[in-house]
This record gives structure tokens, sequence and C-alpha cells, in this order.
């Protein structure tokens, strides 16, 4: 603290001369800076401590914090739980964000390209596990609920190729537009086709296998089978992506990111590591949509409107693209926020839009770099803000 | 496929869809000039495009033109289309303006990645589009009708309405107003020399805040126009109209060559056509797949466009 005020006095000594005004603003700015700094010593030195700490101690706090995040369901906290829906059901919908928010994290956050038709693969997976598996629909096969799974995440893997074979080799923000434009042919054609019967929906989606005492395990009352589900998912995957962020094709991919040209220049294939972080991205989408159409029992065509698929970029950019833990608090605050919402009012979940809208640019603004950003891609801004524009 | 239907409605098909791209060229004008410049894709713009319509609708209700009034006679259809192009001019400018100085400047002055740009855009048209939608209830609105409809020319198959004749007539002297803009006047030099080099023209002595804001402006007010033609001749509007619009002008602005003025125009009026053509061969609900699967394939065999980009690298 006392270095933030000797600063700021060292600000007040020298700004004597300045316009008034101008004066005011720019010494708002560097006590914000300040502050910020002052926020990352912290932070380091929490990181730094907990590196110091010996191994076991690490691996056990990280089970017991693994084990707590099992037992949520069942303890009773009580400002974090949601009293008017249940709030098993609340977690797992955060789960399916969290491993949304993981894919997406491996397209926008390490490999840089900007997708906003995520959404499009979030459908395939679902309505894959719906039109396969429930009797109701005109294809239906036999195939039991472990099966259709892996049929799931193989077709919005092969959705993701189809999509990036023509579109990956076009710049950044081309890729958004038509990625966008994807989504929404996706949304089109669940409204339209005759298979996937479009505002009516699929009904009876096959649940999870598994019986105890004659009773189904994943039943329709409680959601608490699916959050456990959804949550051993999450943690599979996030370590899957974690291993491949720090191998050969996680420096592709920053690499790529950082620029195009120069790793191309060092040997890096950019098209085709691009190529596998979409059909990755695409993979775990497809996945997570996958066990949200299992929850459910139902989907129609408007589970899948293109404002969700913004929604997603915004847990990613929120949070802090590039950083796992970053987007996973992104994804619980945008899928928990309204559930809790509405405990105080029914109507606050109508302004969620418009609240992550205004989210969206005032973070944009502040913090390009996000709520807990990756350490890389903070430097990698700072360094770009000097790089001064004339004029600009 | 319905290949009979389009046959035996071709001249139908053709002049509705004339009469919608000329609307989508109008918003197209406003992602190629924007483009052309920063190249950025102000994917706000799309909402710039709803408020006007919505603009136009509150200034007639306020001038006492309601869903159950009678249908004007001349003289007052002409002073409710000044109005309403007013209303949708100012709105749609003063929202462009208000979008580039909330969301696009503080990003510039700080040189961050383009991407970042998108989703601060991203935001704007969230907030823009939910704030209409929490206001009107989410509800569509009916837009009173101001022009009987008539066909004014009919040669054999052949026809076209007053209201589509008009619409296009109109998109085409508004974009011709802003070629000559763009190649007469001092103004749009400074436009066309940012967009060429902007340091350079920095040097000049051009000053770069006031043309972003000037093309901003440009753009939104076009937007307006557009979105005057698109009250007259659809008649409703909606808190969600801007999304689906904006991705079609875009489209539009891509098939012609995105920075490209006239790439514009004619990438509008070709989606027009080709759309409806689409709708008639495999139904009307897929008419919006139509568009975004012209965008992927245009994407992929001509990136820049069939007149390719440009604002001031090579001709306007």
């Amino acid at each position: 603290m006392s270095e933030i005020n000797e600063a700021t006095q060292r600000q007040e000594a020298s700004g004597d001369t300045g316009v008034k005004a101008g004066v005011q603003k720019t010494e708002g700015a560097k006590r914000l800076r300040q502050l910020d700094m002052a926020r990352s010593q912290f932070a380091t030195r929490v990181r730094q401590r907990w590196a110091a700490l010996p191994r076991w101690v690490r691996v056990a706090t990280l089970l017991a914090f693994i084990a707590v995040l099992y037992g949520l369901p069942n303890l009773n906290i009580p400002f974090i739980r949601t009293e008017s829906i249940a709030f098993s059901s609340v977690l797992f919908t955060c789960a399916v964000y969290v491993l949304v928010a993981v894919g997406l994290n491996v397209v926008i956050g390490l490999a840089g390209l900007l997708d906003l038709g995520y959404i499009g693969f979030f459908a395939v997976g679902a309505y894959s596990v719906a039109v396969f598996g429930s009797p109701q629909s005109e294809i239906a096969t036999e195939y039991p609920w472990l099966a259709l799974i892996p049929i799931a995440i193989a077709l919005s893997m092969v959705s993701g190729v189809i999509l990036g074979m023509p579109t990956l080799r076009l710049r950044g923000d081309y890729l958004a537009i038509v990625t966008l434009g994807f989504g929404e042919i996706v949304r089109l054609i669940a409204v339209n086709s005759s298979i996937t019967n479009g505002q009516q929906g699929i009904s009876q989606v096959p649940r999870p296998p598994g019986e105890i005492d004659g009773e189904r395990i994943f039943g329709v009352v409680s959601a608490r089978p699916y959050y456990w589900l959804a949550l051993t998912v999450v943690l599979i995957c996030m370590l899957g992506v974690r291993q491949l962020e720090n191998s050969r094709v996680g420096r592709a991919w920053l690499a790529i990111r950082e620029d195009e040209d120069a790793a191309e220049l060092m040997g890096v294939p950019a098209f085709r590591f691009k190529l596998w972080a979409f059909a990755i991205g695409a993979a775990l989408g497809g996945l997570s949509g996958a066990l949200f159409a299992s929850r459910q029992g139902y989907i129609n065509s408007n589970s899948f409107d293109l404002l969700l698929s913004i929604l997603f970029v915004a847990a990613v950019v929120l949070g802090g693209s590039g950083n796992m833990l970053g987007v996973t608090l992104g994804a619980i605050l945008i899928a928990y926020l309204p559930e809790k919402l509405r405990d105080f009012s029914e109507d606050l979940p109508e302004y969620r839009f418009l609240a992550f809208g205004l989210a969206l640019v005032v973070i944009m603004i502040f913090r390009p770099q996000g709520l807990i950003p990756s350490r890389r891609r903070a430097v990698e801004l700072k360094d770009r803000q000097e790089e001064v524009t004339v004029g600009g | 496929m319905n290949v009979e239907l389009l046959t035996s409605q071709f001249w139908d098909l053709t002049v509705t869809g004339l009469a919608l791209g000329a609307i989508y060229a109008l918003v197209a004008l406003g992602y190629t000039l924007v483009y052309g410049l920063l190249q950025l894709i102000n994917f706000a713009h799309s909402e710039v495009f709803m408020v006007g319509t919505y603009a136009a609708l509150i200034a007639w209700g306020w001038a006492g033109l309601t869903q159950e009034s009678p249908i004007p006679g001349l003289l007052g259809m002409i002073g409710y289309l000044v109005i309403g192009l007013i209303a949708a001019a100012v709105a749609s400018g003063g929202t462009a303006l208000i979008v580039e100085r909330v969301a696009y400047r503080p990003l510039r002055r700080r040189n961050v990645p383009r991407l970042v740009f998108l989703i601060t855009a991203i935001g704007v048209s969230v907030v823009i589009s939910e704030l209409v939608g929490v206001l009107t209830d989410r509800h569509r609105a009916g837009i009173p009708r101001l022009v009987e409809r008539s066909t004014v020319i009919s040669i054999g198959d052949f026809e076209i309405t007053n209201v589509q004749l008009g619409v296009i007539v109109a998109a085409i002297a508004m974009m011709v107003g802003l070629d000559l803009f763009i190649n007469r006047t001092r103004l749009g030099r400074g436009i066309r020399a940012v967009a060429q080099d902007p340091d350079t023209a920095a040097l000049m002595g051009v000053n770069q805040d006031r043309v972003v804001m000037l093309t901003f402006l440009l753009g939104g007010l076009l937007a307006g126009g557009a979105a005057l033609l698109y009250d007259i001749s659809l008649e409703n509007t909606r808190y969600n109209v801007g999304f689906l619009l904006g991705i079609k002008a875009f489209t539009a602005a891509v098939l012609g060559g995105i920075g490209n003025l006239r790439g514009a125009l004619l990438g509008g009026l070709l989606l027009g056509v080709v759309e409806q053509y689409g709708s008639a061969l495999w139904g009307n609900e897929w008419r919006d797949v139509v568009a975004f699967v012209v965008l992927v394939v245009i994407l992929m065999f001509r990136p820049t466009g069939l007149l390719g980009e440009s604002l001031g690298k090579a001709r306007v």
C-alpha cells in the first residue's frame, strides 16, 4: 500500500504543470495501473508459494479440491446454493459449459482462431445422440448409449474438418463470419429437416446405462448422477488438453497464434495444426452437446440459438483465453449467474445477454487479456501496445 | 428441386430479389467502407441498421401515422417518407458514431490484435439488440402501410410494383451519391488517403480520427436509408432483424469484393437474386441457407470477391 501512496504523491508533484483535467485523468489511470501491479505481484507470490510446496501437499490439496467438487450437490453451502432450481441441475449446466469452454479454448485461446459458430458442433453432438438413439427418430438405430457417444464425437469432428478445410486458409476475421454462418446453417437444418423434426424436436433421447437395485442410475428426476458424469468427463478432458498444450502440438498452436507466417517459415505446417485445433475443439463441443442431450432427454431446434454461441465465446474471452483456469471461471460465471439471479427475480435472466454484452465490451477495453489471463498472452498484448501506431 | 417454379416465375423472382438486394447493398456499403479504411469487420453495423428501422417507425408514430390510419395521399406520403428518412438516418448515423467512440477508438489507440475488435463489436451489437429487445418486449412491430402497391411497368411476364421500383432507384441514387462523395470531395479524398496508407496520410495532415468518424457516419446514414426502404417494403421489424440482414449484407460485400464500393452494389443485387432463385428451387425455408452457402463458396474460390477488394489501393 505504501508504494502506491508514494507513487501517487510523486504523481501529484509532477502533474502541477499540466492541464488539470488531463492530470486527473492520467492520475486515475496511473493509480489503476499501480493497483493492477500490486494485484499481479500478489498473484505471483501465491503462485511461487504454491510451486514451493512439497509435491505430496500439492497433490493432496488438488485431490481434496476434486473431492469437494464431487461433493458439491450434497454440501449445503448457504449462499452458493440456488433455491428456485435444483442445485445439482445448475451444477450440471456449469459442467457442460466448462467442457464447452475447454474445447473452445483450444480453438480460440491456443490456436487463435475465432470460432463464432461453436454451437454448430454442440448441436451436431446433441443431434447425433438424439437422431440415432431415440426410437422416435426416422433413422433410429439399436446402438447403446455408450456407442452413440463416440459416434457423436466422430460426427462433430468430421463436421469440424469439413468446415475447416476450405475456411482455415482465410484471414482470421473472415473465418469468424464463416463459422457464424456455419452455426446458423446447422440451426436452419435442424429447424427444416424432417430428421431433426424442427421445433417439435425429438424426445426419448437415450440416457446413460446403469442400474442399482433395479432402479436406473441416470433417471429423469435427479441431476446428481449426470453432474458426476459430466464432472468426470470434464476432468479427463482438461487433463488431456493440458497434455496437448504442453506438447509439440501445443507449442505449434502458440507459434501459429503469435505469428503464422513466422511459424510456417520455422517449419510448422500451420494449416494442418489449425485443422487439428478445429477438429479437437469440435470433438469437445460435440461431446458436451451429447451430454446435454442425454440429460435433457428432449431437444429441439430452439436449444441451439446462435446467441448461445456468442455466450460461449464470451465465456472464453471473459475468463481469459488461453488459460484453462480462466476459461473455467468464465464458463461457470456464464452458466451460474443467470440461474442464481432467478432466486432474486424471475425477470433478471431476461437481461443476461445485455449484461454479458456490456461485460464483453468493458472487459475488452480495459482488460483485453481477460480476468485470469494466460501469462504468455498478456505479454503479447503488452508488446503490441508498445508498437504505437502513427496518428492512431 | 422445383425447377418449374423457377422458370415460371423467373421475372417475378428476379424483381423481388433485386429490390431485396438493393437493401443488402446499402447495408453492405457500411461494412465495405469501414473495412476498406480500417480492415475491420464492423459487426455492430447490423444493429445500426436495426435501430434505423425503429427510428422511422417511432417518428411516424409521432407524426400521427399508425397502423389504423388510412394510406396517406401523395403529398402526405412524401412528407412521411422525408420524416422517416431523417429519423432513420439520424438514429443510425448517431448509433454508428457512438459505436465508433465507445467500442473502437479506445482499442485503436492501443493497437490490439484485430480479433479483440471483433469481440468488442460483437459485444456492442448484442448490447444494442438486447436493449431494443427488452424495451420492445421482444415483440415484432408492425409498420403502417405507407404506399399502396400497384404495378407500374408491365412488359409481358415482367412486372414491377411502384415500391420495388422505388426501393431499387432510391438505393442506387444513394450509392451514386456516396460514390461521388468519395471520389469528388475533399473529405472523400481524405477517406481514400487514409485507406491507402494511414501513416502517410497522417503525415500529410489528414486527421485520422475525424476520417474514421466520418466513415462510420456515412455507413450509418446509408444504413438509415436502407432501414427506411426495409420498413416500406417489408412492413415489420423486430429487435433481431439486424442479425440475419447484417450477415447477408456482409456476404454481399465479400461477394463483390470487400472494400470496393461498386462491388457492394453488384454483390448485394446478385445475392438478393440468387437467394430468390434458391428459395424457388428448394423451398422458402432454405432461403437463408443459400446465402450462407454462397458466402462459404465465394470465400473458398475467390476470397477477394468478384471485383477485387480495395477502397484506396486501386480504383474505387
